[in-house]
């Protein structure tokens, strides 16, 4: 059922090239150039720069949305709270800031599976997803989302039954949507805590579901 | 305004290809562009739309073929110069210098 075990080298991306050679690749060198005149400039400090990336390498990431959902599967009021004004519902939980100031959430119901991508560019929900994954840039998931939504979740290992509707999200700069996955079968009477660990980043996106109860939590879509 | 950026609906362009336990970052360059992109947003000497047009107004063809941080690099080099913050001859001045200074140490490590 699952075919995105494939290796994926045609995925050519030249700006992966130079990762764990000694010898800096053009990128590199021009990379390094620009913040050496900016720093010289006084336009960015280096020390800003750390931060900036320890934060969203670190810090920021799909864990926070999973506290977002399980919270909503767990708190009627707040999944109404979330459904009617994103943004708000989600800075409750102290999740704020650039690239997800007007967040929309689209919930996944019996008859709906909905799934966002940004086909300009790569608009994302930083605040709750953090930094978003190569395949969300790339041509072909921002190609074939709106085109075949269906055949790309199977690409994803999801396979729905022909009678449930897929509403497919284009983010734009402005509006960043996350999904509201269906809290699975089966876990009843699990704390809070134990439903985010269930929570993948895919399932946020809409491109996968949860985990089953007692699945690996280790598996691919959690994300760091 | 369409463009190449424009992919929507385009036909192939082949599998996804998620990969499995993605890093955030897949080299120190990234890092630094990513971050600086940022901090310029700070700045404010422009705003996230004129930020996506920058990348947006890429070659075609290069916009295609450049992985998703080399268009940040791109468009930040531009925006850069389009706003006088600094110049094409001052991005190659450094950018040479930084090519003498990493040729010296690896002369330097034999």
């Amino acid at each position: 059922m699952s075919d995105h075990d494939h290796p994926h080298p045609e995925h050519s991306d030249p700006g992966h090239s130079d990762s764990g050679h000694d010898i800096p690749s053009e990128l590199a060198l021009r990379v390094k150039a620009l913040e050496s005149l900016l720093v010289e400039k006084g336009l960015v400090d280096p020390a800003a720069l750390d931060a900036l990336i320890d934060m969203y390498e670190h810090k920021v990431g799909p864990r926070n949305g999973a506290r977002v959902v399980a919270r909503a599967w767990c708190d009627p009021a707040y999944r109404q709270r979330l459904l009617a004004d994103g943004s708000a519902a989600i800075a409750e939980l102290g999740f704020t800031g650039r690239q997800g100031a007007d967040m929309v959430v689209v919930e996944n119901t019996d008859t709906v599976h909905n799934m966002v991508v940004c086909t300009l560019c790569s608009c994302y929900p930083w605040p709750v997803l953090g930094l978003p994954p190569v395949w969300y840039k790339s041509a072909p998931y921002r190609a074939r989302a709106v085109r075949d939504p269906r055949g790309v979740l199977r690409e994803f290992g999801v396979e729905l039954p022909e009678d449930v509707e897929i509403r497919v999200w284009d983010s734009t700069a402005e509006v960043r949507y996350l999904v509201l996955p269906q809290r699975p079968p089966g876990t009843e009477g699990m704390s809070e805590d134990e439903l985010a660990d269930l929570v993948t980043r895919d399932s946020m996106i809409g491109v996968g579901l949860p985990r089953a109860p007692g699945a690996k939590s280790t598996s691919a879509g959690t994300g760091p | 305004m369409n463009g190449a950026h424009d992919l929507g609906g385009m036909d192939g362009f082949g599998p996804i290809a998620p990969e499995e336990n993605e890093p955030v970052f897949h080299a120190e360059w990234e890092r630094r562009v990513f971050a600086m992109t940022v901090a310029m947003g700070f700045y404010g000497a422009w705003n996230i739309d004129m930020s996506r047009h920058a990348r947006e107004r890429m070659d075609p063809a290069e916009y295609l073929r450049a992985s998703y941080y080399e268009k940040w690099l791109h468009g930040l080099e531009t925006l850069l110069v389009e706003r006088g913050l600094v110049t094409r001859e001052e991005i190659a001045a450094h950018r040479r210098a930084v090519a003498e200074t990493t040729t010296a140490a690896a002369d330097g490590d034999g």
